[in-house]
């Protein structure tokens, strides 16, 4: 029987030393069996390395910050959409969620574009600033945290948790602070970054271990993926990681996408204490950078995301090969001056 | 002492163990105590060995035994 070819597109294409997953994304996609893919990747800026990597994009088109609104974000796509007939979208960054999951409804009635994305609901109650009661509520341990949009809230918070604690910024960003100094300083600096407010989070000593996986919207876990990031960069990014053998964290996994009827993909970024138990600090409601490992391990969970959009039959998997690794690398590729000219001018490569 | 179950060791004395993503590399004496606690043996067994073998009196080798096996411990390798 031939295969279907879908017409697939990937925003993240950042292939960075804090890189986004659109790249990931693109390859398990063309490792998929079941479909064949022409891939249009989307860009915010004209340095993505996505846009010159020719073997895995087939075309570019740059589309709008998600500050430009969802109206300009719809024209844009009924462009793009006119000449490529779109039948799938992997938006990836969290900043651009709010907006996809706001006109999911339209891109799918009016676009024929299919996503799977949580609900805005799951969106917000997973958010960094609402984790704590999130996992309070789901029977899920959570550092304290507190969210603050003046820096002189800092030092009372910090005398209730102590010190080091965690400084996040709303979408990105975490840093560690050994003094209300520190704190400041970092607050400082993440607020005029990422705006505010800013999370200050209790310090968990242990080690950071991580799950990508995905829920069909019905308290189903598809697939689900634990991995220990064995080198970390200053940014905080996993360099190298390996898949673990680790019972409990699948069934945090389970028991959290069950609890929620979590839809579409995440990755739970969890601490693991050396008492062995697990505090969650993150759910990231997309796929990660490190997401092809998913498909190196046996479970290409994105072409099951795919699949399950599309309405095809999804078999939950329920293995993973234990101990594969993987190690990111970084390469300069040659551009023609002519290339960055298009992209940078016309908007489409 | 058992090692935990999981743990992998190959012949070149590399350790993994998948629960925590940790690995180490073992010398031929600390290969041969993990394969023997892997197998069952007691630590007298263990030292017998072990004595045979490399021809060390009893005493160092119980001492080595007892540290390297605190460190199987400390490093969360055994149940």
């Amino acid at each position: 029987m031939s295969k279907p070819k879908y017409t697939i597109a990937v925003t993240g294409l950042n292939a960075v030393d804090s890189p986004g997953p659109g790249i990931s994304v693109i390859r398990a996609l063309r490792d998929a069996k079941s479909f064949d893919v022409r891939i249009i990747g989307l860009s915010y800026e004209s340095l993505e390395p996505g846009i010159y990597m020719h073997d895995l994009v087939d075309k570019t088109y740059q589309v709008p910050y998600p500050a430009a609104g969802q109206s300009i974000l719809f024209e844009r796509f009924e462009y793009i959409n006119s000449i490529e007939n779109i039948d799938f979208l992997f938006p990836n960054f969290d900043a651009e969620l709010f907006n996809f999951i706001a006109i999911q409804e339209q891109f799918e009635k009016e676009l024929g574009i299919t996503m799977v994305l949580p609900t805005q609901e799951q969106f917000e109650a997973r958010h960094k600033v609402n984790l704590f009661e999130y996992g309070e509520k789901h029977g899920i341990k959570v550092p304290f945290a507190k969210m603050v949009y003046n820096m002189s809230e800092i030092p009372a918070i910090a005398n209730d948790i102590g010190y080091p604690l965690v400084v996040k910024g709303k979408f990105y960003d975490a840093k560690i602070a050994y003094t209300t100094d520190q704190a400041m300083q970092h607050f400082n600096k993440i607020s005029t970054q990422w705006g505010l407010p800013v999370l200050i989070q209790e310090f968990v000593h242990g080690s950071e271990v991580n799950v990508c996986g995905i829920g069909n919207g019905e308290g189903v876990t598809l697939g689900a993926v634990p991995m220990r990031k064995l080198y970390i960069t200053d940014k905080g990014k996993a360099w190298a990681g390996v898949t673990l053998d680790d019972d409990n964290l699948i069934n945090v996994t389970h028991k959290l996408v069950k609890a929620t009827k979590w839809r579409g993909p995440f990755e739970l970024e969890f601490i693991k204490t050396s008492d062995d138990e697990y505090f969650l600090i993150e759910i990231n409601p997309r796929f990660p950078a490190w997401c092809y490992l998913t498909a190196g391990s046996g479970q290409n969970q994105i072409e099951a995301l795919v699949n399950l959009g599309k309405g095809n039959k999804v078999v939950p998997f329920e293995t993973y090969d234990v101990g594969k690794m993987f190690i990111r690398y970084s390469y300069d590729m040659i551009v023609n001056l002519s290339e960055f000219e298009q992209i940078s001018t016309i908007g489409e490569i | 002492m058992k090692m935990r179950k999981n743990i992998a060791l190959s012949d070149s004395g590399f350790i993994f163990n998948p629960s925590t993503g940790d690995s180490y590399s073992a010398n031929p004496i600390g290969q041969m105590i993990i394969q023997a606690l892997q197998n069952g043996k007691t630590d007298e067994e263990i030292t017998k060995s072990i004595e045979e073998e490399y021809m060390i009196d009893a005493s160092t080798v119980e001492k080595d035994l007892y540290d390297f096996k605190n460190m199987l411990k400390n490093y969360k390798l055994t149940e």
